[in-house]
């Protein structure tokens, strides 16, 4: 699939995002949010997660064709996860800007609880929206698997906790405890996206050129010692693509510049995205002062880093049903 | 409302013929040519007489050999557009409502002016049904000519595909009527849906090229005359024997003992052709 650099962004700032506002939620929740001049501090991150998920959002309608009626996609929130995920991510702005408000001007009690719950419930359920939408889709068999939202939620609670460690401690509050959080759910998050590769890794192929055509029962097949994988019945080749250039199809869905490094970009992806982000955490997890705020702060930014390579390649490394009719030999 | 309807009184669809179809592309031309216009923005093409030239078709035709031991490898013409599916994928992604499905006779459409081009039915559709127009930015895809079929003033009103197909290939009708026309030629050919693995249930049936039997065991040679079949001949003839000129430079080139002077040039239509010299 073709990686469009919008989605890509949209999906790694706004989970960092809702991962950020669901540790925060979790916190008003549990009234875990330090009294009295923490209250800003904590109204802060709240900001820098509006920004994130503002952000995101705004770069994803820039993929659409016809932004300007972007206001439709909250219509079919019954049947389509694009749409829910809409819905959702407006809901959730609600009890965002509630608690940050509550946050800034004074001490958040009693009721502030569920709107913190109300807000943890909210970004976890936009984030598992978004994962949905590529969950549904059958005719891409690596996205069509329960370790896609897994790995969506993990990675947004784990780059949210990293930001929220650097950003309690740049703002003077104490982050030892919250870089302990994040090296927690760096290590979840490790084993989810590890997973999933471990998964596609070992999905067979349930589709072929031979049956995306029908035309394998055109024979009764090769010599199977010829090679194992083969495809039962006749073997069908490309003769004549439709046009003499490559079409909007196989540019949107045939995209395999970075399937060819996939194996260096996962390397990449686990040094940038969980490694040194763990590492720097639990460094800072024993210090404080300027060397924590910064050894969280570059650990911020490398996991960041780290979710947009993954992102990356979960697109490209994703293929679509339809390159069969293109001379892919199976998806 | 992007929900699919539980059944749908008709299913028309397309029943192509891959035993006829000849590669033609007309219907590929005549499809752009009737959905350019009538619609809200023409089918737009970017740069089209440049270097890379691209452009929205909602119908195309794929041409793949298939080989199979004991078979001649066969040239297989694939048209292709959308299938209509009973469980459209492309349909229930949609967040706008743009896409559906009609309950009166299955065709899947998309409403243009609703469109916002997040390209997802696209991604949904396995068949690569959907073509997204770049000029305008939404999402295209075969409508099966509904301007067209429901035309009482057309003299022939079928999709253009249909109607212009100079081979026959291409069958309109309504699939959930078994006395259809259609249904009676996907009963009688072994008419059969595209990759049934994904569980769209597309309404577009393929019709099966006719098996030609084993590979001659002449090669391409032996359809020409009597005395073809039966005939041992080397396994890997290269060339098929041919008449006049071409025929006598095959033979002369192909024995290298000067045979031919002394038979002199033979009867083209004979099928004793060089190999069997040897």
């Amino acid at each position: 699939m073709h990686p469009a650099y919008s989605i890509i962004f949209f999906t790694a700032a706004s989970g960092a995002g809702y991962g950020l506002m669901f540790l925060l939620g979790l916190a008003a929740a549990a009234s875990a949010v330090p009294s009295g001049s923490d209250g800003p501090a904590f109204a802060v991150a709240l900001v820098v997660a509006l920004v994130l998920v503002s952000a995101g959002l705004m770069s994803s309608a820039f993929h659409l064709g016809r932004p300007e009626r972007a206001l439709r996609a909250f219509s079919q929130w019954r049947t389509s996860w694009l749409s829910r995920e809409a819905c959702l991510a407006a809901a959730t702005y609600v009890p965002a800007v509630g608690l940050g408000a509550g946050w800034w001007m004074g001490e958040p009690d009693g009721g502030w609880r569920y709107l913190g719950l109300a807000l943890a419930a909210g970004a976890a359920a936009t984030v598992y929206s978004t994962a949905m939408i590529y969950r549904s889709l059958a005719a891409v068999p690596r996205w069509s698997t329960g370790w896609v939202p897994a790995a969506y939620l993990a990675l947004a609670g784990a780059s949210g906790a990293v930001w929220l460690a650097f950003l309690a401690s740049l703002l003077g509050s104490q982050a030892s405890g919250l870089a302990g959080v994040a090296v927690a759910l760096l290590v979840l998050a490790g084993a989810v996206k590890g997973g999933y590769w471990r998964a596609i890794g070992k999905r067979r192929a349930e589709s072929t050129i031979g049956s995306a055509t029908g035309l394998d029962r055109l024979g009764p097949g090769l010599d199977p010692g010829l090679d194992p994988g083969l495809d039962p019945g006749a073997r069908v080749h490309v003769l004549d693509p439709p046009h003499t250039e490559p079409n909007w199809l196989q540019r949107e869905m045939g995209y395999r510049v970075a399937r060819r490094h996939a194996r260096r970009l996962r390397a990449v992806t686990w040094g940038l995205a969980f490694i040194l982000p763990g590492v720097l955490c639990l460094a800072a997890c024993g210090s404080s002062g300027v060397g924590a705020s910064a050894a969280l702060g570059l650990a911020a930014a490398s996991t960041s880093a780290g979710v947009l390579v993954e992102r990356w390649l979960f697109f490209a490394e994703a293929e679509h049903k339809v390159t069969l009719y293109y001379g892919n030999r199976r998806v | 409302m992007t929900a699919l309807p539980d059944s749908t009184r008709r299913r028309l669809g397309l029943v192509i013929d891959l035993d006829t179809c000849v590669g033609c592309h007309a219907c590929v031309v005549h499809c752009k040519e009737w959905n350019t216009g009538g619609y809200p923005a023409p089918l737009s093409d970017t740069d089209p007489y440049g270097a890379d030239p691209t452009g929205t078709w909602l119908n195309r035709v794929h041409s793949y050999e298939v080989e199979a031991p004991g078979r001649t490898p066969r040239v297989v013409h694939f048209p292709k557009s959308c299938l209509h599916c009973e469980d459209a994928p492309c349909v229930t992604v949609c967040p706008t409502g743009a896409s559906y499905k009609r309950t009166e006779d299955g065709i899947v459409l998309v409403d243009e002016d609703l469109c916002i081009g997040c390209k997802l039915c696209a991604w949904a559709c396995p068949y690569g049904a959907r073509e997204f127009d770049g000029a305008i930015g939404v999402m295209k895809k075969c409508t099966l000519c509904i301007d067209r079929i429901y035309n009482d003033h057309l003299a022939d009103p079928t999709p253009a595909c249909v109607s212009t197909c100079p081979a026959r290939a291409r069958h309109f009708g309504d699939l959930a009527d078994p006395e259809s026309k259609v249904s009676r030629l996907v009963a009688e050919r072994g008419g059969y849906e595209l990759m049934p693995e994904t569980g769209c249930r597309p309404t577009n049936r393929y019709l099966p090229p006719r098996s030609r039997g084993p590979a001659p065991v002449g090669g391409a040679g032996a359809e020409g005359g009597e005395g073809g079949e039966g005939r041992s001949a080397p396994a890997l003839a290269d060339a098929p024997p041919e008449g006049g000129f071409l025929g006598w430079i095959d033979r002369l080139l192909s024995s290298q003992a000067p045979a031919p002077r002394g038979g002199g040039p033979s009867d083209p239509s004979d099928p004793s052709g060089p190999m069997e010299s040897r």
